[in-house]
């Protein structure tokens, strides 16, 4: 019962957290001096609007009309599903954003595993080898690519091995001049390699410090010192007594982490010209399509909430304190 | 009494270093603000005659198509990324103070309203929150400074938060209360002094992450015009130059923001362990 009310406290803050991040966004590209009217009045896709569609876009832009009513206007057409016209792809935002976003699903589950796997991995090595070379030279690796930004890493990548040893496509999803749908799951794979590793690469960083603290914990803690005692070594401990308590914290540290993930799925799709959700976020900025940065703006904050949302369901489970006391202090 | 006085040698030591290394780069970090003022002229320069020179002696970074000289364009664009920086990471360090210290004493409304507030801001993926910003100031240089000004300030805000909370339970503020001293006395006597070491490490460790997210803003197109030199802007224009083979467009410029981001976490961390009583014996 009480797990069902902070579940319920919790899904009740999100949609009070949604509702502020739309009226923000709504304000912030209200605030514009570029007026999403005057700046699309050429672009085909308005050319081509119907009266009614150009009535429309004005309700939700049009200088004209007071602010609280525009935003009534494209709240209450968005809850029914219906985004409005992205201008830049000349199709119906709803459409353009489910698109983009399976492919960046792609991409960064993909990283996200990847990640993960490695991060716990590195940080279990650091840890239990705790001030030799190993840990310092995974810590060395993590700290600097803590520092290091996400699209510089995917241009170094695509140096290498894309420009210089030319094993890999240098980026779209599928080769030039070829139609999405005749191509094969394999070649999609080979031009999602790049991509994925560097978003990995730089999200190794943060859990492998973290699971790094965790092992060092675990390891001075009394009942490795029992299991020692008792005759047990190296794997045995790892296995029996560190893995256990490592895992669960660390898999919620990495759904809490869906955030950086997406900011870094945005640049680096665009060095790769992949063409996820994050590129279309770039290309609507900067092609003033308020609907669709909107859309995205609104989407990517509802994924955010739901990787911290389980990360928040997972606390419950790993740590029954937090199930009691609800949510934070 | 042997083992004692080697102890404490390498405790002196250890505060030594870690002094010797914050000046260091502090001293580094001027250097190349310096020098990026200095060579302003020289890396809007252009000179056909010597466009792309891969890297040698007179130009170390080599010169892009245009014949600027690369060493000259990182260090302005550089020393442009640490102004934007430090403007940046001291406005969302004092918002971040102000909104904690309100959210840790005005009571459990203002409370609840700032820590959703922070929520909000942690909900969006933050290079989505820098875009909306930048759009909606219309781009240039102040729509990346206010926005990474305002969008830094929650993770510290959070700390002091939870900081002052636990400082106004401890008996001497109760005391200081009973003797009817005012708010601002307890705060400015009592709260302040004791949340200036995490203020500041706060503040310094706010930079590396102002200075990335300038460089991402601007490396996608919202920062700074193409005429300034910024590190973001180099490498973005480096990307239609790799595919024939143009490396060091790209590598040279991108070291350097690495190496720029790890001094100030040095500095960061260094202030950090010097201000921290708790760890003066380590």
């Amino acid at each position: 019962m009480r797990y069902i009310k902070f579940l319920f406290q919790n899904l009740v803050k999100m949609a009070t957290l949604l509702v502020g991040v739309s009226i923000v966004a709504f304000t912030l590209v209200s605030m514009s001096p570029i007026d999403p009217v005057q700046a699309n009045v050429g672009t085909l896709g308005y050319m081509r609007m119907t009266p009614e569609k150009k009535a429309e876009f004005a309700s939700y832009w049009g200088e004209d009309v007071p602010p609280v009513e525009r935003y009534l206007n494209w709240a209450g057409d968005f809850i029914r599903g219906d985004m409005g016209i992205s201008l830049k792809y000349n199709r119906p935002v709803a459409e353009v954003v489910s698109e983009k976003f399976r492919n960046s699903l792609l991409l960064m589950c993909v990283a996200w595993i990847l990640s993960g796997v490695f991060g716990i991995l590195l940080g279990v090595i650091a840890g239990y080898y705790r001030d030799r070379w190993q840990d310092r030279l995974i810590k060395g690796y993590a700290l600097l690519l803590a520092s290091t930004p996400a699209f510089w890493i995917a241009l170094v990548l695509l140096m290498v091995f894309a420009v210089w040893l030319q094993w890999l496509p240098v980026g779209m999803n599928v080769p030039i001049g070829m139609a999405a749908a005749e191509v094969g799951f394999l070649e999609r794979l080979r031009h999602l390699i790049l991509p994925a590793a560097a978003l990995s690469l730089t999200g190794v960083a943060n859990i492998a410090l973290h699971t790094r603290e965790k092992m060092i914990d675990i390891m001075e803690s009394d009942y490795v010192l029992f299991a020692r005692a008792r005759g047990e070594r190296g794997g045995a401990i790892v296995r029996r007594h560190a893995l256990r308590n490592i895992l669960l914290p660390a898999i919620t540290l990495q759904f809490g982490s869906v955030s950086e993930i997406f900011g870094g799925s945005v640049l680096i799709e665009q060095v790769f010209s992949y063409p996820g959700l994050g590129q279309a976020a770039v290309d609507a900025g900067l092609g003033s399509d308020v609907a669709l940065l909107l859309a995205i703006t609104v989407v990517s904050t509802l994924f955010v909430f739901c990787g911290n949302l389980i990360a928040n369901v997972l606390y419950g489970v790993v740590d029954p304190r937090i199930r009691r006391g609800g949510y934070e202090r | 009494m042997k083992d004692k006085a080697v102890g404490a040698g390498r405790i002196k030591n250890m505060r030594r270093r870690t002094r010797v290394t914050v000046v260091c780069a502090v001293l580094l970090l001027a250097a190349v603000l310096v020098a990026g003022v200095l060579l302003g002229e020289r890396a809007v320069q252009t000179d056909f005659s010597r466009k792309n020179v891969t890297p040698c002696i007179p130009y170390l970074f080599g010169t892009d198509w245009m014949g600027r000289d690369m060493l000259a364009r990182t260090l302005k664009g550089l020393s442009t990324s640490i102004f934007i920086g430090i403007l940046a990471s001291a406005i969302s360090a004092l918002v971040a103070l102000v909104l904690g210290t309100m959210a840790a004493t005005l009571g459990k409304g203002a409370d609840a309203a700032i820590t959703w507030l922070i929520d909000l801001m942690l909900g969006v993926p933050h290079i989505v929150l820098l875009v909306l910003i930048s759009y909606a100031l219309g781009k240039g240089f102040w729509g990346v400074t206010v926005g990474v000004a305002l969008t830094h300030w929650p993770g510290l805000c959070r700390v002091l938060r939870s900081e002052i909370l636990q400082i106004r339970e401890s008996t001497y503020i109760g005391v200081a209360r009973q003797l009817g001293k005012s708010p601002w006395y307890i705060a400015k006597t009592h709260i302040f002094p004791q949340i200036l070491p995490q203020f500041l490490a706060g503040l310094i460790l706010l930079f590396p992450h102002a200075i990335l997210h300038e460089a991402s803003v601007t490396f996608l197109g919202f920062g700074l015009s193409p005429e300034k030199p910024a590190i973001g802007m180099i490498l973005s224009e480096s990307m239609s130059y790799l595919s024939t083979g143009k490396w060091w467009l790209a590598l040279f410029p991108g070291l350097a923001l690495v190496l720029v981001v790890v001094l100030f976490e040095r500095i960061g961390n260094g202030v950090r362990t010097l201000l921290d009583p708790a760890s003066a014996h380590e």
